[in-house]
């Protein structure tokens, strides 16, 4: 049979269109185009701080840690048992330690060896951020200084940086030492800074902080400064105010009240 | 044209591509090439966040979105494109279904050699019930 040129042509033609069903199938019945996904409205206009009210700290029993243990269960804080590599998000340190511009010999007896709450300061101008060389630390929109535990490479200059020490270091992997992990919140690995969050990930679904929610003598007081209307501001401006070294200009968002 | 030494030579290439080809044969005869990746699939669940072929395609980049989402923007929620909201979070939404890594992540990852460090933070549900260690 003689094989034409016009056959041949036919042929190509329709092998071609053939060929081109299925791709061009799959561009006419593409997946619509994602709509984005809804932004969340707590994050901007928001000024989260916390107001630590030390009387009523100091009444509740002797060597409370309510809030020291809600926080470091629900974060996977892991108890290494050994000061140098302790890791911690809020633990007590004493007065004179913490306020060592308000303890004079006139009042030493009052208030030497009391114990003061600290955590991380979520300061204004986190000298931290500035220090991390990854941007693994950063502050939020709502004055958060978050970290990204995915970005940090361990180089530990945030720790140099912080002049309140309220960040950690794993020096080792913190899995042993976790007693009951919590499938809501990632553990850490070695190598890696971490720090109080101020609980964003409860602030999200509008939860308190979880030492705030724990604390029974309700010492530990949570608001937006942002709005003048909130419990914070309030006590803010009726109280006497203390901030963990404010000389420093670091313009710490936890405040204590006396 | 004359072949020097032909039957030493032979020899030796024979053995050579022998050894070459060793891993080839030798998993030829004991049935590794057969080996496909055996995925433990949810029995109550029957989609996924996204087709199938995205997501094998696609998972990695979509969990690292996922992690600059959360992390960085604050945005938690995940609209797919059949318009379905998710939680953005490997260890709730992810491992609700593929409760165990071991029979699900692993299974391909170890096939083909790829090692991730989601594991190294991150909890699975399965790994509660064994210990977090």
């Amino acid at each position: 049979m003689e094989f034409k040129r016009r056959d041949f042509l036919k042929i190509a033609g329709l092998t071609f269109l053939g060929l081109m069903a299925k791709p061009g199938w799959e561009v006419v019945s593409q997946i619509k185009p994602l709509e984005p996904s809804p932004a969340p409205n707590y994050f901007t206009g928001k000024k989260w701080a916390m107001a630590i009210d030390l009387i009523k700290c100091w009444n509740a029993k002797d060597g409370c840690r309510d809030c020291i243990d809600a926080c470091h269960t629900i974060h996977n804080v892991p108890e290494i048992g050994y000061a140098k590599e302790e890791i911690k998000w809020i633990w007590t340190i004493e007065y004179e330690k913490a306020f060592p511009e308000h303890i004079h010999d006139f009042n030493e007896k009052k208030y030497k060896g009391k114990p003061v709450i600290v955590l991380c300061n979520q300061c204004e101008d986190p000298p931290c951020v500035k220090y991390c060389p990854t941007r693994a630390t950063w502050k939020r929109e709502d004055g958060i200084v978050m970290m990204d535990f995915h970005r940090c490479i361990g180089c530990r200059y945030c720790m140099a940086g912080c002049p309140y020490g309220s960040r950690s270091f794993n020096w080792r992997d913190p899995r042993p030492f976790i007693k009951k992990a919590n499938i809501e919140f990632p553990t850490r690995t070695k190598g890696v800074v971490e720090k109080c969050n101020f609980c964003e990930e409860r602030l999200v679904k509008g939860l308190l902080p979880s030492c705030v929610e724990t604390c029974k003598e309700k010492a530990l007081i949570f608001g937006d400064l942002n709005d003048p209307n909130s419990e914070i501001r309030k006590i803010l401006s009726e109280r006497y105010v203390l901030q963990r070294q404010p000389e420093l200009g670091t313009k710490p968002k936890v405040f204590y009240i006396l | 044209m004359r072949f020097y030494d032909a039957k030493k030579i032979i020899t030796g290439l024979i053995i050579f591509v022998g050894l070459v080809t060793y891993p080839i044969w030798h998993n030829t005869v004991s049935g590794k090439n057969l080996y496909t990746p055996k995925l433990e699939l949810p029995k109550d669940k029957k989609e996924c966040i996204e087709p199938k072929d995205y997501i094998r395609v696609n998972h990695k980049s979509l969990l690292e979105d996922w992690r600059l989402s959360v992390v960085r923007n604050g945005i938690r929620i995940y609209q797919a494109s059949n318009q379905k909201k998710y939680n953005m979070s490997l260890n709730k939404t992810c491992m609700e279904c593929h409760k165990d890594k071991t029979k699900f992540c692993d299974q391909c990852h170890n096939y083909m050699g790829v090692t991730n460090k989601c594991w190294d933070c991150h909890i699975y549900p399965k790994q509660l019930e064994i210990g977090v260690k």
